[in-house]
């Protein structure tokens, strides 16, 4: 009982492999989208490396940037078996290919759903390694004489113009933090060696925050010192003060461009994918119809299918090849062939 | 005497009608892209405006839009032409209308070429008008409470951010307006009091610059307060300190990035009207070859194309002739003492390009 099985007479043949061909360029123009989309995503992730803990999300524009290019090549010889099956002559040349052919783009298909599904399970994944990054980078803001390091502040200071945040979660983790270097510091005076003694780990903590914190879109000057202290400043009150300092956090921000990013992404890669699934699909049926079309005769009515028998036979089928295949190690040549020989025995009383 | 004369054999006409009919498809995308360019560089003008005091710079950006846009009409028609002069046939459809057409083309690309040469005129308008406009947001900084000012803080601070400048022309201009806002100042205390009593106008001016001034380069937190007094901070001296604030001026910021915006779209201007102009001329010389042919008789001979049939000097002379000859059609003959009935035939003739005999009524 063969799966989905459906008539080709000559005409709908030729229609089936005309339509596929102009198909296959389409898939294949979608293809080299989702291979330069791949390349933007990478791109973009690479650009904020530096406040990254670790690179596991990139996972996700590596399978679409490698799925891209395979699939342009899929789809080139898709149209290339589309253009010979019209002609007997050069077809049958494609006979012993068709199934590895059909295996190797399913597989790279399926990779397709993969980095979509990827994309949403490694969301946890990167928001940890933001997290991570974020804290070092703030930890080491003031070791601009410490190579290695030197370029944090810089990091930090543009990302927080840029993405319009500050800190980590919000403006308060650079109270935990001594982001003012020891080298700008007057230990001989008593307000610094009082703040030094004032906690354990002999750090110079504030209530302050850098610059870069400052919201543009604020009425006032911006209050970056003595945040908390409402005394210290004319008509301040830290309470109510929204418009000071941006008000969220950069993992926050950084999440929300990528999730946007991976968002937009997502409807174009599930297009690719179904565009791919249907030439696939289509070619399969153009394949299993030509089979029993001989050099004589072009204009015979022929039957296409998915699968030759139901999904459980074909399933059992496979298994047998295999564990023959594994058994019979010697004569790994001949139990093989005999099997194939089958299927194409019984595919010939059926047409 | 004709102007470059060339000789066309049937099969040079035709290959010169396909390449034309290409170069006039590949003209249609270079006025497409000097379309967008135009508005690219409108949109430009426009999201600076605020900084922009008065002048008005809109014409000649208008005139770079429409000139993209005229392009591409002019050379989808010129296409269709081209292509059809290869048939004898059909380019008599449009033998009457070529010569308008290409005398069209001539002035449209004249008008391609001052809208080119005016981009390049453009720099000591920019400038000024930059100058003054920087002047008053400046000025304007600390007004957020004002409507219609309130946005300029907001505009400031992204400028100095994007353009990494502060300033007109560097942070010291910010010593001398106030900045700060009335309302933010605490008028009870002495050193407010000092300040404000210290300078005829009554400005609470400081040695302090914003934020946006701070360099993200530098290695130390930013110091935009009491930026000359080396003794407020530790370790620092203003005079040798250069990567605290941008050093660079907006002014000289955003006349650099006009500039070399308005440069280069001149530059691409004049290419494509170089570009234009080679067109035009193959057009020219097809139309005289084609005529010429059918003057022939022969489609399959070979025929002469020229630029202008006579010397420019003569064709200047014929042309001014015809313009005064026109004015002239309504005058009466005072030879005959304006006696229409005596028998003299008078004969009208409008140069080269048509001959008409117009004979007088016989009594």
């Amino acid at each position: 009982m063969a799966l989905l099985k459906i008539k080709l007479p000559f005409q709908k043949r030729v229609r089936l492999a005309q339509g596929l061909w102009l198909l296959s360029w389409v898939a294949m123009f979608s293809g080299a989208v989702t291979f330069a989309v791949g390349i933007l995503l990478k791109t973009e992730l690479v650009r904020r490396e530096e406040v990254m803990h670790n690179n596991d999300i990139h996972i996700v524009p590596n399978l679409l940037m490698v799925v891209g290019l395979a699939s342009v090549g899929i789809n080139i010889c898709a149209g290339k078996v589309c253009q010979d099956s019209l002609d007997t002559s050069r077809f049958p040349r494609w006979k012993t290919v068709l199934i590895p052919f059909f295996c190797v783009s399913l597989f790279f298909t399926t990779m397709l759903l993969i980095a979509m599904a990827l994309s949403y399970i490694l969301q946890p994944s990167l928001e940890e390694s933001l997290k991570l990054g974020l804290k070092n980078g703030i930890r080491f803001y003031k070791d601009t004489d410490t190579p290695g390091r030197c370029f944090q502040k810089e990091t930090i200071d543009r990302l927080q113009m840029e993405f319009q945040c500050c800190g980590n979660s919000n403006y308060r983790d650079w109270f935990e933090v001594q982001w003012v270097n020891n080298r700008y510091l007057d230990f001989t005076s008593n307000e610094v060696k009082d703040r030094v003694r004032s906690n354990v780990d002999g750090r110079y903590l504030v209530d302050g925050v850098p610059f870069s914190c400052c919201n543009p879109a604020s009425p006032r000057p911006c209050i970056q010192y003595q945040l908390l202290d409402n005394t210290a400043h004319y008509n301040y009150e830290h309470q109510t003060e929204e418009l000071n300092l941006h008000g969220r956090g950069c993992r926050q921000a950084l999440l929300n461009h990528y999730r946007g990013l991976m968002n937009t992404i997502g409807p174009g890669v599930l297009s690719a994918f179904l565009m791919q699934m249907s030439v696939l699909l289509g070619l399969r049926y153009l394949q299993t119809s030509m089979q029993a079309v001989g050099q004589e005769n072009m204009e015979v009515e022929t039957e296409g299918y998915i699968l030759e028998k139901g999904v459980k036979e074909t399933v059992k089928e496979l298994k047998e090849e295999m564990s023959r295949f594994f058994q019979g190690q010697v004569d790994a040549a001949p139990p093989a062939a005999q099997p194939k020989a089958e299927p194409e025995k019984a595919a010939m009383p059926a047409s | 005497m004709a102007v470059l004369r060339v000789k066309f054999t049937k099969g040079q006409r035709d290959k010169l009608a396909q390449m034309l009919w290409l170069l006039n498809w590949v003209s249609v995308m270079t006025g497409i892209i000097l379309f967008s360019l135009g508005l690219f560089v409108k949109v430009e003008f426009s999201k600076k405006e605020e900084l922009m005091a008065d002048r008005d710079f809109q014409p000649v950006l208008n005139l770079l839009i429409a000139v993209g846009l005229i392009a591409c009409i002019i050379n989808l028609l010129g296409g269709k032409i081209c292509y059809d002069c290869v048939d004898t046939n059909k380019f008599l459809r449009w033998k009457l209308l070529i010569l308008p057409y290409i005398i069209c083309s001539f002035f449209f690309t004249g008008c391609m070429l001052v809208g080119a040469l005016m981009c390049y005129s453009m720099q000591e308008e920019l400038q000024e008008s930059l100058a003054e406009g920087l002047r008053d947001v400046m000025r304007y900084y600390k007004d957020t409470d004002s409507p219609g000012r309130c946005f300029l803080k907001h505009t400031m601070d992204l400028l100095q951010i994007q353009f990494q400048c502060c300033g007109n022309r560097d942070h010291r201009d910010w010593f001398h307006i106030q900045w700060i806002s009335n309302r933010y100042l605490d008028m009870s205390k002495r050193e407010v009091v000092d300040r404000l009593h210290s300078n005829v106008e009554g400005k609470y001016l400081l040695d302090s610059v914003p934020f946006s001034c701070c360099n993200t380069n530098s290695p130390r937190p930013c110091i935009q307060y009491q930026i000359t007094n080396n003794s407020a901070h530790f370790n620092y001296d203003y005079l040798t300190e250069d990567l605290n604030l941008w050093k660079r001026g907006c002014h000289q910021a955003l006349v650099e990035y006009y500039t070399k915006l308005m440069h280069s779209t001149g530059s691409t201007g004049l290419l494509i009207w170089l570009f234009e102009l080679s067109i035009l001329t193959g057009v020219r010389y097809l139309q005289t070859a084609m005529e010429n042919v059918l003057r022939q008789g022969d489609p399959e001979s070979e025929s002469d194309g020229w630029l202008l049939e006579n010397s420019l000097v003569e064709t200047a002379r014929n042309n001014f002739n015809i313009l005064k000859n026109l004015g002239k059609i309504n005058q009466i003959d005072t030879a005959t003492n304006g006696d229409p009935n005596i028998d003299k035939p008078s004969t009208a003739i409008y140069g080269n390009l048509f001959n008409i005999k117009a004979t007088a009524q016989k009594i």
